[in-house]
C-alpha cells in the first residue's frame, strides 16, 4: 500500500511541476522583460548579465524573454496537436471496432499505410509539399499520429463491445451512441490517457525538431526548436543561444516523460 | 382452463458456421409456448443450446430459422425500434452477475438506466424510485453510491434482478441466474423471485441445469439435449414422471450422500454430434438403444397428463396400447 502512496506522490509532484509550467507559459507575457521579437544592434550576442539574464541573439533580442514566451508557443503547439490526434483516433477507431467488418479493414488498412513511413520522414515530406508553416507541421503530425489512437481504440472497443454488460445494456433500451459514451468510453479511457501521457514528450520533440528543420514555426516567431536552429552557427562563439532553449526542451519533456510514467504506473494495475 | 399464451417460439433453429465452413446445429426445432404468469424451465447440460436459445428470445441472436410470436405479432425480424419496445416488456438476467455491470457505473446509475432511456421518468425520479426497488429486493438505499466490485455476487444479482422487475416486463429470461452463486444464496435469490412473482404477475423463462431447483420454481420444464427437446415436463412431478432416459440420467446426475458412489457416465460425446445421425440425438448415449434409435427420429410425444417424451420406446408403447 505504501508502494501505491509512493506512486501517488510522484504522480502529484510531477502533476504540480506540469501545471506550474502550463501556467508559466499561459502567464509568459507578464514574465518577460524585453519584447520577444524587438531587435536592438546595440546589445548583440550579449553574455547573460543583469539586464539580459540569458543574454541575447545575433540580433539583440533578449534570450531569456524569447525562452519564456517560446514555452507558450510549444506547449501551445504541443496541446493542440495532442487533442487533434486524440480525438480523431478516438471517433475513427471507435468506428472501426464497433462496425467491424468492410469499414473496420479500410481503415485498418489505411493506418497500416500509413504506419508504414518512418513517421519524421513522412512529415518533412508532407510538409515539403504544403510548405512550411506551424498550420502544415500540424496537420502533417496529425495525419501520421492518428494511427496510434484509432488502433488502441479500436483494439479496446472490440474488447469490450462484447461483454455481458453490453448486452445488459442493449436490453435495456440503450441506444449505440449510448452504449458507446456511457459504456464503452468509460472502460477504455484510462490505458488511452496513459498512451497520451506518455506521448506528450514525443510530441513535444516532434514539433520542435520539424521547427528546428525550419519547416514548423517559422521566425521570427520563438519557439525553442527554431531558435536552435537559429543560434546554431554560434555555438563556439556564443553557447548561449543554444544552452536555453536546448535546456527549456529537455526540462519540458523530461517532465511531461516522467508524468506519463507515473501516470501509467498508478493507473495501469500490471505495473503496480 | 387454456391460458393467454403471450410467446410462441416455432421451429427454432440456429446453425452456427465456424472458421473452417462447417455448420454446427446449436438449436434444432425447438416449440415452446409461454403462457402468461406461468413459469416454464428449460433444462440441460452444458452445450446444449439453453443459453443460445436464450438469447434467441431476447433477440440478442438471430435465429437461422422459425418464428418468434410475441402476443401474436411475428418478431423475428422486426427493426431496431421495435426491438426496443420489446425490449421494454422482456428482460434477461444474465448468467454472472459482476459481468453485467460496467466496473465503472455506480449501483444507482446502473438501477435509473432503463427509466432513463425509455423515457419513463425523469433523473431524480428515477433515482428515487431505484432506492424504492433496492429495498424490495432487499438491499439498503445506500448501495446506490457503490461501485459494483463493492458488492458480494449475491448482491449484485439482487441489484440485476431489481433492475429486471422495475421495468415490471411481461417476461422474464433468467439464464442461470443462480449459477455463479453459493448454495444459500441461490435459495435467497429464488425466494426472492417467488415472492416478487406472487406481487408482479409476470411470465418467467427459467433456465437451468440444475433439475431440482427447475422442480421447485417452475410450471412446466422443457428438458433439451444437444439443441432438441426431448422431453417436457408439467407439474411438480418432475422425478417421478420423468421417462426420457436422458431425464433420467440427469436426475441421477444430481449429486445427494445416496448416490454419490453411483458410477455416472460422463458425457464425451456433447458437441460432436455426428452429422450422419439421423435418428435420436441421444441415441448413442441410451442405454436401452436399438438400432431404430440410431435410423429415425423420434417425435415428442404426450405420453400421460404430465409428460411429452421424444423416444422410440414410447412410441411403440403408444402404438400398442
Amino acid at each position: 500500500m505504501g508502494n501505491i502512496k509512493k506512486k501517488k506522490m510522484i504522480f502529484l509532484i510531477m502533476l504540480f511541476i506540469a501545471i506550474f509550467m502550463i501556467i508559466l507559459a499561459i502567464i509568459s507575457p507578464l514574465l518577460i522583460s524585453h519584447d520577444p521579437l524587438v531587435t536592438d544592434f546595440e546589445n548583440v550576442l550579449q553574455k547573460p548579465c543583469s539586464e539580459y539574464p540569458f543574454g541575447t541573439d545575433q540580433v539583440g533580442r533578449c534570450i531569456y524573454s524569447r525562452v519564456i514566451y517560446g514555452a507558450r508557443v510549444s506547449l501551445g503547439t504541443t496541446f493542440l496537436l495532442l487533442s487533434i490526434v486524440f480525438i480523431s483516433g478516438l471517433i475513427i477507431g471507435t468506428i472501426a471496432g464497433m462496425s467491424g467488418g468492410i469499414i473496420d479493414t479500410i481503415i485498418m488498412r489505411i493506418a497500416d499505410a500509413v504506419l508504414s513511413f518512418p513517421d519524421i520522414v513522412f512529415a518533412i515530406a508532407i510538409v515539403g509539399i504544403l510548405g512550411p508553416g506551424m498550420k502544415n507541421t500540424l496537420l502533417a503530425l496529425s495525419v501520421i499520429w492518428w494511427t496510434k489512437y484509432a488502433r488502441l481504440t479500436r483494439v479496446l472497443v472490440m474488447a469490450v463491445k462484447d461483454k455481458e454488460y453490453i448486452h445488459a445494456a442493449t436490453m435495456i433500451g440503450a441506444s449505440n451512441i449510448k452504449i458507446i459514451t456511457h459504456y464503452i468510453f468509460p472502460n477504455i479511457i484510462s490505458p488511452l490517457i496513459v498512451q497520451l501521457a506518455l506521448d506528450i514528450g514525443g510530441m513535444m520533440l516532434a514539433l520542435a525538431g520539424l521547427s528546428f528543420l525550419g519547416l514548423g514555426v517559422q521566425p521570427p516567431t520563438p519557439e525553442w526548436g527554431n531558435m536552435l536552429n537559429e543560434g546554431r552557427s554560434y555555438i563556439q562563439t556564443a553557447p548561449w543561444l543554444l544552452i536555453y532553449p536546448g535546456a527549456a526542451i529537455f526540462i519540458v519533456v523530461a517532465v511531461f516523460n516522467t508524468l506519463g510514467d507515473s501516470v501509467r504506473n498508478l493507473l495501469d494495475p500490471k505495473h503496480i | 382452463m387454456e391460458k393467454e399464451i403471450i410467446l410462441q417460439l416455432e421451429n427454432i433453429q440456429k446453425i452456427f458456421k465456424d472458421n473452417r465452413g462447417k455448420n454446427f446445429k446449436a438449436i434444432n426445432n425447438v416449440n415452446i409456448n409461454l403462457a402468461k404468469g406461468e413459469c416454464i424451465g428449460i433444462v440441460g447440460e452444458s452445450g446444449c443450446g439453453k443459453s443460445t436459445l436464450a438469447r434467441i428470445i431476447a433477440h440478442l441472436t438471430s435465429s437461422s430459422e422459425g418464428r418468434i410470436i410475441y402476443k401474436g405479432e411475428d418478431i423475428t425480424d422486426i427493426s431496431k425500434q421495435s426491438v426496443k419496445k420489446y425490449y421494454r416488456n422482456v428482460q434477461m438476467i444474465l448468467q454472472d452477475p459482476l459481468a453485467t455491470f460496467s466496473p465503472r457505473m455506480k449501483i444507482g446509475r446502473y438501477l435509473i438506466e432503463p427509466f432513463i432511456n425509455f423515457k419513463i421518468m425523469n433523473k431524480k425520479k428515477a433515482y428515487g424510485y431505484a432506492e424504492l426497488l433496492l429495498n424490495k429486493v432487499g438491499l439498503s438505499e445506500d448501495y446506490i453510491e457503490k461501485y459494483p466490485n463493492e458488492l458480494s455476487g449475491g448482491e449484485l444479482q439482487r441489484v440485476v434482478i431489481a433492475r429486471a422487475i422495475g421495468l415490471e416486463p411481461n417476461i422474464i429470461i433468467s439464464d442461470e441466474c443462480t449459477s455463479a452463486l453459493d448454495v444459500s444464496i441461490q435459495k435467497q435469490i429464488i425466494n426472492l423471485f417467488l415472492d416478487l412473482k406472487k406481487k408482479i404477475n409476470f411470465s418467467y423463462i427459467f433456465i437451468t441445469h440444475d433439475l431440482a431447483l427447475a422442480e421447485s420454481v417452475c410450471d412446466k420444464i422443457y428438458v433439451m439435449y444437444l439443441g432438441e427437446i426431448v422431453e417436457v415436463l408439467e407439474g411438480w412431478n418432475l422425478v417421478r414422471e420423468a421417462k426420457h432416459p436422458y431425464t433420467q440420467m440427469l436426475l441421477d446426475s444430481v449429486f445427494s450422500i445416496k448416490n454419490f458412489n453411483k458410477r455416472i457416465e460422463v458425457n464425451k460425446r456433447i458437441g460432436k454430434k455426428s452429422k450422419k445421425a439421423k435418428g435420436c440425438v441421444f441415441a448413442e448415449r441410451c442405454p436401452n438403444s436399438t438400432i431404430e434409435c440410431l435410423e429415425k427420429k423420434p417425435q415428442l410425444i404426450r405420453i400421460n397428463r404430465y409428460a411429452s417424451v421424444a423416444c422410440k420406446k414410447y412410441e411403440k408403447i403408444r402404438e400398442i396400447s
